[in-house]
């Protein structure tokens, strides 16, 4: 670093929170069009059944209904949504046409004059089916008697390889013990409490549609205008739409394409905001529900020496870019840890249940927590501490940049420094005797540690790796940076945000660079159409790359003001100093041109521009995922994410013996992240993906019957944890800067929910652990634990 | 074609208002569409979550739970009343923003109004009493944890003033 920073670290206010503390958010349901018109969605009952006949007479006749679109019409002038590997058969569209394939699939939308009179059209269209056999357990969907989802496609198997990376047969033949074991994540969500919604209003005259959405998806204008069969500039995503959360998964581009068709058929502004029922059944927002089948060799002194995990992952009825997160993860498939030897098999198989969606890490949490229960497993198998057998695994500080066997560097870290902290924090010998002393009043009480990774600076190289037919490699941000006349800095970014913070990172930034006062300067989410690229904020990204974008400007910007003066001071460029967005001349600094100057050269003098330079003051840059680029080796390794953030997580947790009632006593997460551009933010993110992963781990689940009915469509059966789950919880902060990025930041987009559910999971089992008993499937509910511990 | 409607008039932050509304609209749908208030949020419409929480005659209710129609000439209180009457931000608004009480603020304003009835009641809570007060509340960001620190500000704030 040349000097300290300025602003980047320092505690500062998010820029976005008046509006928010006021109510002065601007979310989609919050933005009135005159005339704008209302969608209900009619859904199917049966997880699997033909369409006999739709008979909507008795809806057109109701009050205020405007139209009514089924799969048929809808089917013929629209085309098939994306599907993210190599499965074209797998075609997917708003509404069901002939057959269904989940219970909540759409079948049929009622337009009409307000929502009410939508719902009440909805009601009484009459749909006749034929049931068809369903398969809802993804082991029997893989049968080869198992009904077949999408016929076409010839299996319910989406994906599936066998990676060897290393010697596994070798480690497995030659380590002293050997475990194998099964690990399931149970199928819950992000479940934001703003649903999804979109509303789109199509100009004829000017042949544009106008989408606002509380999206957060890369490649959303551009996958809209294919699917509506429309060039990409015909469509204009706001994207200064407030998205009341979404941690990976508002990706809502089947209703996106169903509204905007709609839009443009009835000549008329439509909007369709979720219900909360719509939004668990048919929104397609479901995650990963994941079973791992694991067997790991090691020898007596803990040493992992070889890793075989199975990881069948159940998407849904349909494909959509959900098989790929099984492919994240192979971007930190052994963890913070020296596996020399891994073999993977991941297997994407469908099921007649709700579609997945991209889920906060992309896959990586079920897999961390794979690794954590194998860890403590390993431990309780030679009778070893588990943060000894962590610590003699970690990878040391000295080995970065470290290679794993799938292909991917780690940038930097100190896991041995982090854990530490992690403990000195808690007062693990106290934390100790606290456990010990419960025990001893009969109480079920356990410690969890879990430590983990959060890849981060997300790109798409595990695209090519899951469908070799797809050569993407390009995941680039990007920022614009423009001063006015008046001298005030105005940031642009071309994506949405959905919480994290983003005006504040990019004011805090050029704040940084410029020398410029963050709080005065603006940052606007542009519209797709006036926007540079963006890729979203997906896989932990921003920090880095909107962050190192803003950077990249305003390092243009600073380049021309100091061009600006030394053209007009007489002097070199390299004699010039910038200071507070003064430029001076080093050693003479009476002869200096203050920004109001400069600026002001910039926009109206142009006969003191240097020869070539363009006037007025502003600068795009546009930039790659630092270690981005690369196509996967044959045997499939390749560098994923670039930067590797680090977390540790200690909890002590008590179980009451005569109910099951789990209750978290205490909680911390050692974290590090590099820079951190806003420790506010950072940390508000990490503790909310601490509650996220305490729900994974004992409450959240979208349940299905045996008939195929998803049994948890409300917030009244599937439970998120409230203030009264979710302990104190407290964070340590540990700094490894990263040396691929503009300021050493690394993404944290994610962190806490990669570790908490398996730190949870690990204290539940250690609660377990004296009754000779263990649960392995999340959620580990109320319930399932009593049925564990009660007298049999 | 448009439904039959009824007049309802109610007091919202201090303010006499009326509409002409069908019978059915719920308090949050009266004061999002038809004052156009839509600080109030709509997070499940079952009463769960909490994002649609405003006071009525001073005691948090969920508004989704509720038919307008059913309040008339009764006070109610939403995020846009809880600013100071010059607009700038309350004493909790400011802690809020002060503490990163929030992320993508869907929850916030819900959040906000079981705080302010929670602090109306008891000036000095306790954590265990901040985190029952806005227990009814979903919050998918924080983790609670800075909004606890918030509120918990908050009263130090107001006792010190």
């Amino acid at each position: 670093m040349e000097k300290p920073f300025r602003y980047i670290g320092t505690k500062r206010r998010a820029k976005e929170s008046p509006r928010f503390v006021t109510g002065q958010g601007r979310f989609v349901a919050d933005i009135h069009v005159p005339g704008m018109k209302h969608v209900a969605i009619v859904a199917s009952p049966h997880p699997s059944a033909r369409i006999v006949s739709i008979d909507s007479a008795a809806a057109r006749a109701m009050p205020g209904v405007r139209y009514i679109l089924d799969g048929q019409e809808f089917c013929a002038h629209t085309d098939s949504l994306y599907v993210g590997v190599d499965a074209p058969k797998v075609t997917r569209y708003a509404l069901a046409k002939d057959v269904v394939r989940y219970s909540g699939e759409w079948v049929v939308a009622v337009v009409a004059d307000s929502r009410a009179q939508a719902e009440d059209a909805a009601e009484l269209v009459e749909v006749e089916y034929e049931a068809m056999p369903h398969v809802i357990d993804p082991e029997r969907s893989l049968l080869p008697d198992a009904p077949l989802l999408h016929p076409d496609h010839g299996s319910n198997r989406l994906y599936h390889r066998k990676f060897v990376w290393g010697p596994v047969e070798e480690a497995f033949a030659q380590a002293e013990e050997r475990l194998a074991f099964r690990v399931t994540w149970g199928r819950s969500s992000t479940v934001p409490i703003e649903t999804f919604g979109v509303l789109a209003q199509w100009h004829e005259s000017d042949r544009l549609l106008d989408v606002w959405a509380s999206i957060q998806m890369p490649k959303y204008p551009d996958q809209l205008a294919r699917a509506l069969r429309l060039p990409g500039n015909a469509v204009r995503v706001h994207y200064d739409v407030d998205v009341g959360g979404s941690f990976g998964l508002k990706r809502g581009i089947k209703h996106t394409v169903l509204v905007s068709y709609l839009a443009r058929r009835i000549g008329a502004p439509v909007r369709f905001i979720e219900d909360r029922l719509e939004n668990m059944r048919g929104g397609d927002m479901h995650g990963p529900d994941r079973f791992f089948d694991i067997e790991v060799a090691f020898n007596r002194d803990g040493l992992v020496k070889g890793l075989r995990m199975r990881a069948v992952d159940d998407v849904g009825a349909y494909a959509g870019r959900s098989p790929l997160q099984l492919g994240k993860p192979v971007s930190a498939i052994c963890g913070p840890y020296q596996i020399p030897a891994i073999e993977y098999e991941p297997t994407s198989v469908m099921t007649n249940k709700t579609p997945q969606e991209a889920v906060r890490g992309f896959g990586q949490a079920p897999t961390n927590l794979a690794l954590e229960r194998t860890m403590d497993r390993v431990a309780r198998h030679l009778d070893m501490d588990p943060i000894e057998l962590r610590r003699r695994n970690f990878i040391r500080s000295d080995q970065f940049p470290y290679l794993i066997p799938s292909g991917s560097t780690y940038d930097s870290g100190d896991y041995h420094a982090v854990l530490d902290k992690a403990l000195a924090g808690i007062d693990y010998p106290a934390l100790l005797r606290q456990r010990d002393s419960l025990r001893a009043q009969g109480a079920l009480a356990g410690i969890g540690i879990a430590t983990c990774l959060e890849p981060s600076g997300g790109n798409s190289a595990f695209e090519p790796l899951f469908n070799a037919k797809n050569d993407t490699t390009t995941w680039m941000d990007s920022c614009l940076v423009r001063v006015d006349l008046s001298g005030a800095i105005t940031g642009v970014m071309g994506t949405s945000s959905a919480g994290q913070g983003h005006e504040t990172l990019v004011a805090t930034v050029l704040g940084e660079v410029l020398e410029r006062e963050p709080d005065n300067i603006r940052v606007v989410h542009a519209d797709s159409l006036n926007a540079l690229p963006s890729n979203s904020p997906v896989g932990s990204r921003m920090a880095i790359m909107l962050g190192g974008a803003a950077a990249g400007a305003a390092r243009k910007i600073k380049a021309t003001l100091i061009a600006l003066a030394a053209h007009n001071l007489g002097c070199a460029v390299d004699d010039i100093e910038y200071a507070e967005g003064s430029a001076s001349v080093r050693g003479d600094p009476g002869k200096m041109l203050s920004w109001d100057k400069l600026v002001e050269i910039a926009h109206r003098k142009f006969h003191l521009l240097p020869p070539g330079m363009e006037p007025g003051l502003q600068a795009g840059f546009v930039w790659e995922v630092p270690t981005g680029g690369g196509l996967p080796t044959a045997d499939g390794r390749v560098q994923i994410y670039p930067c590797y953030s680090f977390e540790a997580h200690v909890v002590l947790i008590e179980i009451d013996p005569e109910t099951g009632r789990p209750k978290i006593l205490k909680y911390l997460c050692g974290h590090d992240c590099g820079v951190m551009i806003n420790p506010d933010i950072v940390h508000g993110m990490t503790y909310g993906g601490i509650a996220h992963g305490i729900g994974a781990a004992l409450y959240e689940k979208f349940a299905y019957t045996e008939e195929g009915e998803l049994a948890s469509g409300t917030l009244m059966d599937y439970l998120i944890p409230s203030s009264m789950e979710v302990p104190e919880l407290h964070i340590v902060d540990h700094c490894t800067p990263s040396p691929l990025t503009t300021f050493g930041q690394k993404g944290s987009g994610e962190s806490g929910y990669l570790g908490s559910a398996a730190a949870v999971c690990n204290a539940v089992n250690d609660a377990l652990a004296p009754m000779g008993r263990s649960i392995e499937t999340l959620p580990m509910s109320h319930l399932a634990i009593w049925n564990t511990i009660r007298p049999t | 074609m448009s439904e039959e409607t009824i007049l309802v008039s109610l007091e919202v932050n201090g303010k006499q208002v009326s509409g002409l509304v069908p019978a059915r609209t719920t308090l949050v749908d009266f004061l999002r569409d038809e004052l156009r208030l839509t600080g109030t949020h709509a997070g499940c419409e079952h009463g769960t979550c909490g994002a649609c929480t405003v006071l009525l005659n001073g005691e948090p209710i969920r508004s989704c739970l509720v038919f307008a129609v059913q309040l008339e000439g009764q006070k109610i209180t939403t995020v846009e009343g809880l600013s100071q009457p010059d607009g700038s931000l309350s004493i909790l608004q400011d802690s809020f923003s002060a503490a990163h009480a929030q992320q993508c603020g869907y929850c916030t304003p819900g959040m906000l109004i079981s705080a302010q009835s929670l602090l109306d009641r008891n000036a000095q809570p306790s954590d265990e009493e901040i985190r029952v007060a806005i227990s009814s509340n979903l919050c998918r960001c924080t983790g609670y944890q800075q909004i606890v620190n918030a509120v918990k500000l908050a009263a130090e704030r107001m006792a010190r003033e």
